[in-house]
């Protein structure tokens, strides 16, 4: 679903992706890790085109999302919905606004389609109660979670999650990686950079490994994490397990 | 003494009696400059409000992506801060006309002498030039104020550069700016007074006609200092409140 070739990012002369090569398949979970500074964010940044690549291809639905001649890069993203660290809710809308904005200008929704499914979304993170609250009456878990229903509310194909619980309090770790938890049951198709790791053990199909702009070693939770080949793996896992 | 004269024009009561007392003196002349203040409230409320409306479009305009946009706005910006208002103002009232007139008959429309720009439309026109500069600064600064995120998760939902600014970033922009162009309308209010050089009728060219007429500085340009405060201090206090008020919202 989502290909990636040789994808290069370059920061004025810092040279931050040094030639990503990947593929994520329909359905998949896959999971990043690294060190902070190694490039996983700018990788997954770069799928939506929040950071314009340097240099290699990205294919979504075979479509090629790099040719800008080709795609109109809003098309793009409103198929693949993104999560933030730092949330980035919409400090002046309620959460039912900050959800049913973008099907209504976007997609062309009505207000009372937009407003349904963002109820019927807020029901599905459990925060229906909350519909009229604005995001500074809302604890950072339940901020996240409107996050994750804001970017439900487009339908999108796949999900990008960069670093969701990073900026947490520990006791809300748990209900935002229990929303994800759904969607992965659900089958939607994730790349998720995480320090996570009882989540990425848990449910990746894929875990990627990225040190200094590349991927270092990938495969199952079990081989990342149980057998990892390359020193430059263990030497990570060891300082955060 | 008033009271013997009701009905009288003040002017005429002025004129009759040259030796009033000051209070009796400052009874009579202050709804004179309370009308002439209407006048300096008319002009500061119009032309911040046009600033407002070109300055929303150039602080915009300052962070296009498009560099001659960029450019463009940007020398406005320094053209207009870098000179004085009150060569702006002669610029408009003086330098136009003869320009205007030049133009006009090299349509074949004039026989090319200067058009005269009656002093109103040419003190709004400089004033609201000169405010526009300001306020593109105050938005330009607001926009930049909020936080880089809030585009990246617009856009991420699929919106439009445009549509990213109308909905998230312009209203809590819009917030934030409130107080600057509080101080903006204090200080056109006061730079407004500037236009009484074109003969523009307002507060402080209210006071200079009194003045020298009945011989009468130290009450007349005290009772305009007065006035001033009058409509300044109401602006200030509520500057104060709302950015205690704005500090805790957001």
């Amino acid at each position: 679903m989502i290909r990636v070739e040789n994808l290069h990012k370059y920061f004025g002369r810092l040279h931050v992706l040094k030639g990503i090569t990947n593929h994520v398949a329909q359905g998949e979970v896959v999971c990043v890790i690294g060190p902070s500074g190694s490039g996983k964010s700018t990788f997954l940044r770069c799928l939506n085109l929040l950071e314009e690549p340097s240099a290699g291809r990205i294919f979504f639905d075979n479509v090629e999302v790099t040719d800008h001649r080709a795609i109109d890069v809003n098309e793009v993203r409103m198929e693949i919905g993104m999560v933030f660290q730092r949330f980035n809710l919409f400090p002046h809308l309620t959460a039912l606004q900050n959800i049913s904005l973008a099907p209504m200008l976007v997609r062309g929704l009505s207000r009372e389609e937009a407003e349904a499914r963002a109820y019927e979304l807020l029901d599905r993170v459990g925060l229906r109660e909350k519909a009229q609250s604005y995001p500074d009456q809302l604890s950072g878990g339940q901020q996240q979670r409107v996050a994750i229903a804001r970017a439900l509310a487009m339908r999108p194909k796949a999900m990008l999650f960069d670093e969701p619980t990073s900026a947490l309090d520990p006791e809300m770790i748990k209900e935002v990686l229990d929303v994800m938890k759904m969607l992965v049951a659900e089958g939607m198709t994730m790349v998720v950079v995480t320090h996570e790791m009882g989540f990425a053990r848990e449910v990746a199909d894929r875990v990627l490994f990225i040190d200094d702009g590349v991927i270092v070693e990938e495969g199952t939770p079990a081989e990342i994490f149980n057998r990892p080949r390359q020193e430059r793996t263990r030497d990570f896992l060891s300082k955060i397990l | 003494m008033i009271e013997l004269y009701p009905g009288r024009p003040k002017e005429v009561v002025l004129t009759l009696y040259p030796s009033l007392k000051t209070w009796d003196f400052l009874h009579l002349i202050f709804p004179l400059l309370l009308k002439a203040a209407l006048m300096t409230l008319i002009l500061t409320v119009v032309a911040v409000g046009n600033g407002i409306i070109i300055g929303t479009f150039c602080g915009i305009g300052r962070l296009a992506r498009n560099p001659f946009i960029r450019f463009l706005t940007a020398i406005y910006v320094d053209l207009i801060r870098g000179t004085p208002l009150l060569v702006q103002i002669f610029m408009v009232y003086f330098g136009l006309p003869p320009i205007i007139g030049a133009i006009v008959a090299k349509l074949g429309l004039g026989d090319g002498n200067p058009i005269h720009i009656p002093s109103f439309p040419a003190a709004i026109m400089a004033l609201s030039i000169n405010s526009g500069a300001y306020v593109t600064e105050i938005i330009r600064a607001g926009i930049q104020s909020i936080d880089r995120g809030q585009m990246e998760a617009a856009r991420s939902l699929g919106m439009t550069h445009a549509q990213a600014m109308r909905y998230i970033i312009l209203p809590q922009a819009m917030k934030r700016v409130i107080p600057p162009l509080c101080n903006e309308f204090i200080a056109m209010l006061k730079d407004s007074s500037l236009v009484s050089t074109i003969a523009m009728e307002e507060l402080v060219r209210k006071g200079q006609i009194i003045a020298t007429t009945y011989y009468r500085p130290a009450e007349t340009w005290f009772a305009v200092a007065v006035i001033f405060l009058l409509l300044t201090l109401p602006v200030t206090r509520l500057v104060a409140l709302l950015e205690r008020k704005l500090k805790t919202g957001d």
